[in-house]
């Protein structure tokens, strides 16, 4: 091969070779600085770009919720907690058939198919590497069960979680309420970052109403993350602050005996004392589970509970409307003292009815054969139809609407929860905008022995009734004495909230109507005699029997029990002691019959416990 | 004859062995890194570097001559094999590019990386050089042959490398501007072509990288994931094992083809300054080799070969970069993986053995 004039092309070749090589190194020059300069803008000048993008990256914020604060009865008993429950967990990437796992596990715990299509859905929402629960609420028998088979279930484990839990169920429901899951309209309104790990939020009654106190500050980890979105480490922590624990005004031992004297019958009984509007009974007939709507109510259940006609859901202390009846006369009585229309003393004619002039329509007492001469105590303590027909007659409307409105009828009472009802006081300007009628003589008469138009709820006739016991000092009734911190005890007292004082001009008026609702127990023909025997303390009260018009709650009813939907509501107000009042009552049992059949005897119960309980009287 | 040097006695070329072992130790601290700091990873690769090296050696005590004779031997037996190859590989990730030879699997491409400049080189050598037309044209035939094999598999990161090894040596054999130009014309004017053949997934990556943000969690996830680890790291880098994009899995790729990324992450722009200059001075080596070879098949090859080791550093860093789209193509003695470190390792054997193998003729 190597021929004479290949050495002279070599030297050429090769020389061409290396001017290639040197064109190709710069070439390879300019591509490097090319890259380093790429690498350079990268590093360099977008360096906090991409170490901003890198952040975000792998460091996520999640929140801690905080916990609720508890809610204890004024004797220091446990109202609504947060329990420890046990949930069966699946994580379906540490599983290779979930299908087959599930199988398995239905032979140690029951597992419903509605546990398993529950599982299915949240599974979706979840990635891979997160627990999804299989069943919740799981008792201390299948949490031991699971244990002990544990070891064929990798990827299956049993969590811990807190679940709001009401101990006394439907006893004092209406008056604590409940907390549900966040829905659509609380998010609306409601701090979306304090709530960012919060599941559920009070839905009503105390636990909607204190829900600030209650909820406490969400916490929050910085966690680091992989591309998987799977916790690798923690990098900082801020503790959340737990919820406020509340202390109720309600003694539950008298919520007890008042519950027990009701027999289970449809009714409201509130106590209150009137030195601080502290609501020390609170009792709505029939309750129902709040527990049940914790994690959401099947619907069953709840289609249940809405058609039930006993109407278990409506809060009958606050949103039962029922005509006053005959326990709004001392207000009548001492609406008419007032305004000088009568004197204590003076005396009507009771012939047992009662007719305007010049009209044949005869308004009817109570008793056929009429009281004879009544005076205003005699009226009250006989509760006389005719006296307080004459009198609401004289005083006309206005001045009756004027009187009574001093004592909250017609108003909401302002008690801390919601959803309260204010019921009506009607009036002249009412009647025109809501009927589109002139105001009627003959309503102001029925008006006066509590029926016609006026409804009250429970909540205002024992607001009404404090306010008597107090001689005109108005306060506001209240569940929530204070709160308290359950990291440091620090205990903080809400102040309760007096109201204005009933207008009477001569404080005399208020002794002669309370020693006449005195002698409604302990006088002589009193309507509730009865009640009232061996008391070893005075108390004053007033029955009452509304005729059945209103709480339209029983437009379908069955034969059978016409005659019981029927009967009058039986009506109570009453306070004690007389001397230096303690405790005011207002009891309505509903179809219950006369008031001082029914309701007398339970506010009589009622007292006798409470005077027992707080050393008023000795016991035993 | 007697007063040859103990590497050319031993046919190693410290300087190039020096900055090969370079590479190495960096590729295995950025592998344990990458890895999750799986040290057997570490283990592995270290032992397929151990073969490469093996492999270096042996072909380095083969005169040039010897490997000039055996070009278009193993140009043919690369050539049936990628025929083979369409009807009896294996599939692996959607393209058919494994023969499974039962021992080991083993990749036709990978032979064509060496054998097209091998045969292109020696067919160049022998011929009067800047080379005529015609031979362009018959040296473009046969780099278009396997390159069209390879691209049909598909495997158009290796076509990519297996095009520019040959051309690389067509360039340095002095072909003319002319032509040189006349063909980048035609190139650019076949590229619509080119698009009408590329299978989906590589239009994808095309259009990615036009606009990785287009697709951030698709087809632009490992363009952003890498750009997010190299600008993050900063001129000082976070520190060796400290890279979050790759510990946290963010960064796909990451012990193989995006190396590159967590390196810059950990290593910062620093370390790339000085990666670039081990490369830099493994390509000044090569190229001295090349100029100082003692035959145009030498020169020819061994430019070539450096010239397409090059084109890997250049195509990965830019790919990782986002300033080319993205090819399947490793850095090179960093990337985990032992199919291309063989090759590469052979490639460097073929220099070794045209530097080493000089003869001295003392008049």
């Amino acid at each position: 091969m190597a021929k004479e004039f290949n050495l002279k092309n070599q030297d050429h070749e090769s020389s061409l070779v290396a001017r290639r090589v040197y064109f190709s190194a710069v070439i390879i020059l300019l591509l490097i600085i090319m890259i380093i300069s790429r690498v350079f803008y990268l590093t360099v000048l977008q360096h906090e770009h991409y170490t901003t993008l890198s952040l975000s990256n792998r460091v996520k914020i999640t929140p801690i919720p905080p916990i609720r604060g508890l809610i204890y009865s004024r004797d220091g008993v446990i109202l609504a907690e947060n329990k420890p429950t046990f949930s069966l967990e699946i994580i379906p990437e540490q599983i290779k058939d979930v299908d087959e796992t599930i199988a398995q596990l239905k032979k140690i715990i029951t597992i419903e198919d509605s546990d398993i299509e529950r599982f299915k859905k949240a599974r979706k929402k979840k990635r891979r590497f997160e627990n999804v629960s299989l069943r919740l609420n799981l008792n201390k028998e299948e949490v031991a069960l699971f244990a002990v088979n544990r070891h064929r279930f990798p990827g299956v484990d049993v969590v811990a979680g807190l679940n709001r839990y009401y101990p006394l169920a439907e006893k004092l429901v209406h008056a604590i309420g409940y907390v549900a899951r966040i829905d659509e309209d609380d998010v609306k309104n409601l701090d979306e970052s304090n709530y960012s790990g919060t599941t559920h939020i009070g839905k009503l009654g105390i636990e909607k109403s204190y829900e600030s106190f209650l909820h406490g500050d969400v916490g929050f980890q910085q966690v680091e993350v992989n591309a998987q979105g799977r916790v690798i480490r923690v990098l900082d922590r801020t503790a959340p602050k737990p919820g406020k624990n509340l202390h109720l005004t309600i003694d539950l031992s008298l919520q007890q005996i008042a519950i027990d004297a009701l027999e289970g019958r449809r009714g409201a009984i509130v106590a209150m004392d009137p030195r601080n509007g502290d609501v020390l009974t609170f009792v709505s007939s029939p309750g129902y589970d709040p527990n049940k709507f914790v994690n959401g109510i099947d619907s069953k259940s709840y289609k249940a509970l809405l058609s039930s006609t006993d109407k278990p859901l409506i809060n009958r202390v606050i949103q039962g409307k029922y005509p006053p009846g005959s326990t709004l006369k001392p207000f009548m009585g001492l609406v008419g003292l007032e305004n000088g229309v009568r004197a204590f003393s003076d005396e009507t004619w009771c012939p047992g009815w009662f007719s305007l002039k010049g009209y044949e329509h005869r308004y009817r007492d109570w008793k056929k054969q009429g009281h004879g001469h009544t005076n205003l105590h005699k009226a009250i303590m006989q509760s006389c139809d005719v006296y307080f027909y004459s009198l609401a007659y004289e005083l006309g409307i206005d001045r009756i609407y004027d009187g009574l409105s001093q004592f909250g009828f017609g108003q909401v009472t302002g008690i801390d929860i919601g959803g309260e009802s204010s019921a009506l006081l009607p009036s002249k300007s009412w009647k025109r905008g809501a009927i589109g009628q002139a105001w009627f003589p003959g309503e102001t008469l029925i008006l006066g022995i509590g029926q016609g138009y006026a409804l009250s709820t429970p909540m205002q006739l024992a607001k009404a009734t404090a306010t008597l016991a107090n001689k005109g000092q108005v306060i506001r009734p209240r569940l929530v004495s204070s709160t308290s911190n359950s990291i440091t005890n620090e205990v903080n007292s809400l102040p309760s909230i007096t109201g204005h004082k009933v207008g009477i001009s001569n404080g005399s008026y208020w002794d002669e109507i309370i020693s006449s609702m005195k002698d409604v127990v302990h006088g002589v023909g009193g309507t509730a005699w009865r009640t009232g025997l061996n008391a070893e303390y005075n108390f004053a009260g007033k029955t009452g029997t509304a005729q059945v018009i209103g709480i339209a709650q029983d437009k379908e009813y069955n034969k059978e029990d016409i005659a019981e939907k029927f009967q009058d509501h039986a009506l109570f107000i009453a306070f004690a002691p007389v001397e230096a009042p303690r405790i005011a009552i207002a009891i309505i049992v509903e179809n219950g019959g006369g008031g001082s059949k029914t309701a007398a005897p339970i506010a009589r119960k009622m007292f006798d416990h409470y005077m027992k309980n707080r050393d008023l009287i000795s016991k035993g | 004859m007697e007063e040859r040097s103990l590497g050319q006695r031993l046919h190693i070329d410290f300087p190039l062995l020096l900055g090969i072992l370079v590479l190495c130790v960096i590729g295995l601290v950025v592998i344990y890194s990458a890895g999750g700091q799986d040290i057997n990873l570490v283990y592995r690769q270290a032992v397929k570097l151990l073969i490469a090296l093996v492999g270096m050696f042996v072909v380095a005590q083969l005169p040039p001559a010897e490997i000039a004779r055996w070009s278009y031997k193993l140009y043919l037996v690369g050539i049936i094999l990628l025929i083979v190859v369409i009807f009896y590989g294996d599939v692996g990730k959607g393209a058919q590019r494994w023969l499974d030879l039962k021992v080991f699997r083993f990749q036709p491409s990978e032979l064509m990386k060496l054998s097209v400049p091998m045969m292109v080189a020696y067919y160049l050598s022998d011929k009067t050089l800047p080379p005529r037309f015609l031979r362009v044209l018959s040296v473009c035939a046969m780099i278009a042959i396997p390159v069209l094999l390879i691209a049909k598999q598909p495997d158009l990161g290796t076509a990519l490398l297996v095009a520019a090894a040959g051309f690389s040596v067509l360039f340095i054999a002095g072909i003319s501007w002319r032509l040189l130009s006349s063909m980048g014309i035609l190139a650019a004017a076949g590229a619509p072509l080119l698009w009408y053949f590329m299978h989906d997934y590589q239009k994808r990556r095309v259009l990615t990288f036009l606009n990785p943000e287009n697709d951030p969690l698709g087809a632009g996830y490992h363009t952003i994931q890498a750009k997010i680890a190299i600008g993050s790291g900063g001129f000082y880098g976070k520190g060796w094992l400290n890279g979050t994009q790759s510990h946290l899995e963010f960064l796909p790729e990451r012990s193989t083809d995006f190396i590159f990324a967590v390196f810059c992450e950990e290593f910062g722009m620093l370390g790339v300054l000085l990666l670039i200059c081990v490369y830099l001075f493994i390509i000044s080596r090569g190229l001295y080799i090349a100029i100082n070879a003692q035959h145009t098949f030498g020169r020819l090859l061994a430019s070539g070969l450096t010239l397409t080791f090059f084109v890997y550093i250049f195509v990965n860093m830019g790919m990782v970069t986002g300033q080319l789209p993205v090819v399947g193509v490793p850095l090179p003695l960093v990337s985990h993986g032992g199919t291309s470190m063989v090759t590469l390792m052979i490639g460097f054997g073929i220099i070794m053995a045209i530097h080493t193998h000089r003869r001295f003729l003392s008049f």
